[in-house]
C-alpha cells in the first residue's frame, strides 16, 4: 500500500506540474506563430492559440512513464502507446481537417497495441447480473472503444473549458470507481488523467487562453477509453461520460451519417447580449448545448456550468454503478 | 437547471443496467448448439443479431425522448 501512495504521489506531481508549466510556453510558442482560431463566441472575436495537445501528451507521457517504473506491467504500457498513436492523429486533424472517416479508422488502429500486448480481459461484466464471456466479440469491443471514447471527448470541445473539465471530472469519478474495484494500479493512471486535465483545466477555462484541438481531446478520449479497456470498467466507463455520449448520440441521430463537426450547419447562434441560443435553422443537428439553451438562451459560462453538473451526477451514477458491481442479485 | 436532461441521463443509467441484466441472464446463456446441429460461431452470429435488435430499440426509445425533450423545452 506505501508503495502505491508512493507512485501516486510522484506521478501525479510530474503529471500536473509537467502540463501546468508547459502550457504557458506552448500558448506562447503558438501565439507567436499566429498558430491561433477564433474564439467565435466572444462578442470581440478574441484570438485563440490552438492545438494544446502536445503540452498534455508530455504531461501524460512522462508521468505514465514513472509509473511504469513502479508497476511494470502491460496494461501500463498499452495505455501509454494508445494515447501515444491518438495524438498523432489528433495533431494531423489540427494540421489538415481529414474527413468524417478519418478520426475513427485511424483511432482503430490506435487500439491495435492493447490487443497486441493482450492487456484486456474478454469478460464484460455489468452490475447485478454478473458478466458474459464473449472473446471473439470483445475483440471488435476493443477495436470500437477508442474511436468512440476518442470522439465522444472531440464533440464535446464546443465551449471555453468544457472538454478538460468533464475529462477531469470524469478520470476522479473513473478513478474511484477502480479503486472501489481494488484495481490500483489502473486507479493510479486514472487519477493521472483526472490531474493532467486538471492542469489544462487552468488555462482552458473559460476565457481560454488555449484550445486543446483534435490532439488534446483525443488524446483525453483514447486515454479514457484504454483505462476503461485494460481496468475492465467498460460499463461503469460508459455511464460516467453519458453526457458526452448524449451529445454524440443526439448528434447521429440528427445527422444521421458521420462527418467531421467543423462541416455541419450550426446549431446555435447569438442574441445581442452575445447569449447563446438555439438556432431557428431546422436543418441543424440537435447537440446537448443546443438541448440546454432550447428554453432560453445561456452564457457561454452558464451552459458550461450546466454541462459540469451534468457530469458530476453521471460520475455520481458511474460510482453507484461501481459499488453494483460486487453485487448479485440471486 | 434543466431537469429534463438530467431524467435522460438517469434513463439511459436505468437502460444499461436493464440492458446488460438482459444481456447476462437472457442472450449470454442462449446455445443453439446441441439441439441442433448448428456451428459455435453461427450461434454466436444469432446472440450479436439478438444484441443488436436490442440496440435498435434501445436507440429508438431514447430517440423518442430526445425528441419529447426538445419539443418541450421549445414550447416552454
Amino acid at each position: 500500500m506505501e508503495q502505491l501512495i508512493i507512485a501516486a504521489i510522484i506521478t501525479i506531481i510530474i503529471g500536473f506540474f509537467s502540463v501546468y508549466a508547459l502550457t504557458p510556453i506552448v500558448i506562447k510558442a503558438l501565439e507567436k506563430r499566429n498558430v491561433t482560431v477564433i474564439d467565435v463566441n466572444k462578442k470581440e472575436k478574441t484570438m485563440v492559440a490552438r492545438p494544446g495537445g502536445l503540452s498534455i501528451i508530455v504531461g501524460i507521457i512522462s508521468s505514465l512513464i514513472a509509473l511504469y517504473f513502479f508497476f511494470p506491467i502491460a496494461e501500463i504500457l498499452a495505455i501509454a502507446i494508445t494515447t501515444g498513436l491518438a495524438f498523432l492523429v489528433g495533431i494531423i486533424d489540427d494540421r489538415k481537417t481529414m474527413g468524417g472517416w478519418f478520426k475513427p479508422l485511424a483511432l482503430a488502429f490506435c487500439a491495435v497495441p492493447i490487443i497486441l500486448l493482450g492487456a484486456y480481459d474478454s469478460n464484460l461484466d455489468f452490475p447485478l447480473f454478473g458478466s458474459v464471456k464473449i472473446p471473439m466479440l470483445y475483440l471488435a469491443l476493443v477495436i470500437f472503444m477508442i474511436p468512440i471514447t476518442g470522439n465522444t471527448f472531440n464533440s464535446i470541445d464546443v465551449l471555453n473549458g468544457v472538454v478538460s473539465g468533464v475529462s477531469t471530472i470524469a478520470g476522479f469519478a473513473l478513478s474511484i470507481s477502480l479503486f472501489i474495484l481494488q484495481n490500483y494500479e489502473i486507479a493510479i493512471a486514472c487519477l493521472l488523467l483526472a490531474f493532467v486535465s486538471l492542469a489544462f483545466y487552468r488555462y482552458h477555462k473559460f476565457p481560454s487562453k488555449i484550445f486543446p484541438g483534435d490532439s488534446g481531446a483525443l488524446v483525453f478520449g483514447a486515454m479514457y477509453g484504454a483505462i476503461a479497456i485494460v481496468g475492465h470498467v467498460e460499463v461503469i466507463a460508459a455511464v460516467i461520460i453519458l453526457p458526452a455520449v448524449i451529445n454524440s448520440f443526439l448528434f447521429l441521430s440528427s445527422v444521421k451519417k458521420v462527418v467531421e463537426h467543423r462541416q455541419i450547419k450550426n446549431p446555435i447562434s447569438h442574441t445581442e447580449d452575445w447569449k447563446l441560443r438555439s438556432t431557428l435553422e431546422n436543418h441543424a443537428p440537435i447537440t446537448l448545448v443546443r438541448l440546454l439553451v432550447a428554453r432560453k438562451p445561456l452564457s457561454e459560462k452558464q451552459i458550461c456550468t450546466e454541462i459540469f453538473k451534468l457530469a458530476i451526477f453521471s460520475g455520481i451514477l458511474g460510482i453507484i454503478t461501481a459499488c453494483l458491481m460486487g453485487v448479485e442479485l440471486s | 437547471m434543466n431537469t429534463s436532461v438530467f431524467a435522460f441521463i438517469f434513463t439511459m443509467w436505468v437502460l444499461i443496467l436493464v440492458g446488460g441484466g438482459f444481456l447476462v441472464l437472457f442472450i449470454g446463456p442462449i446455445s443453439f448448439v446441441g439441439t441442433t446441429d448448428i456451428n459455435p460461431m453461427l450461434n454466436s452470429i444469432i446472440k450479436v443479431i439478438i444484441a443488436l435488435i436490442l440496440i435498435f430499440f434501445w436507440v429508438l426509445i431514447l430517440t423518442k425522448i430526445k425528441n419529447w425533450i426538445f419539443q418541450k423545452q421549445i414550447k416552454s
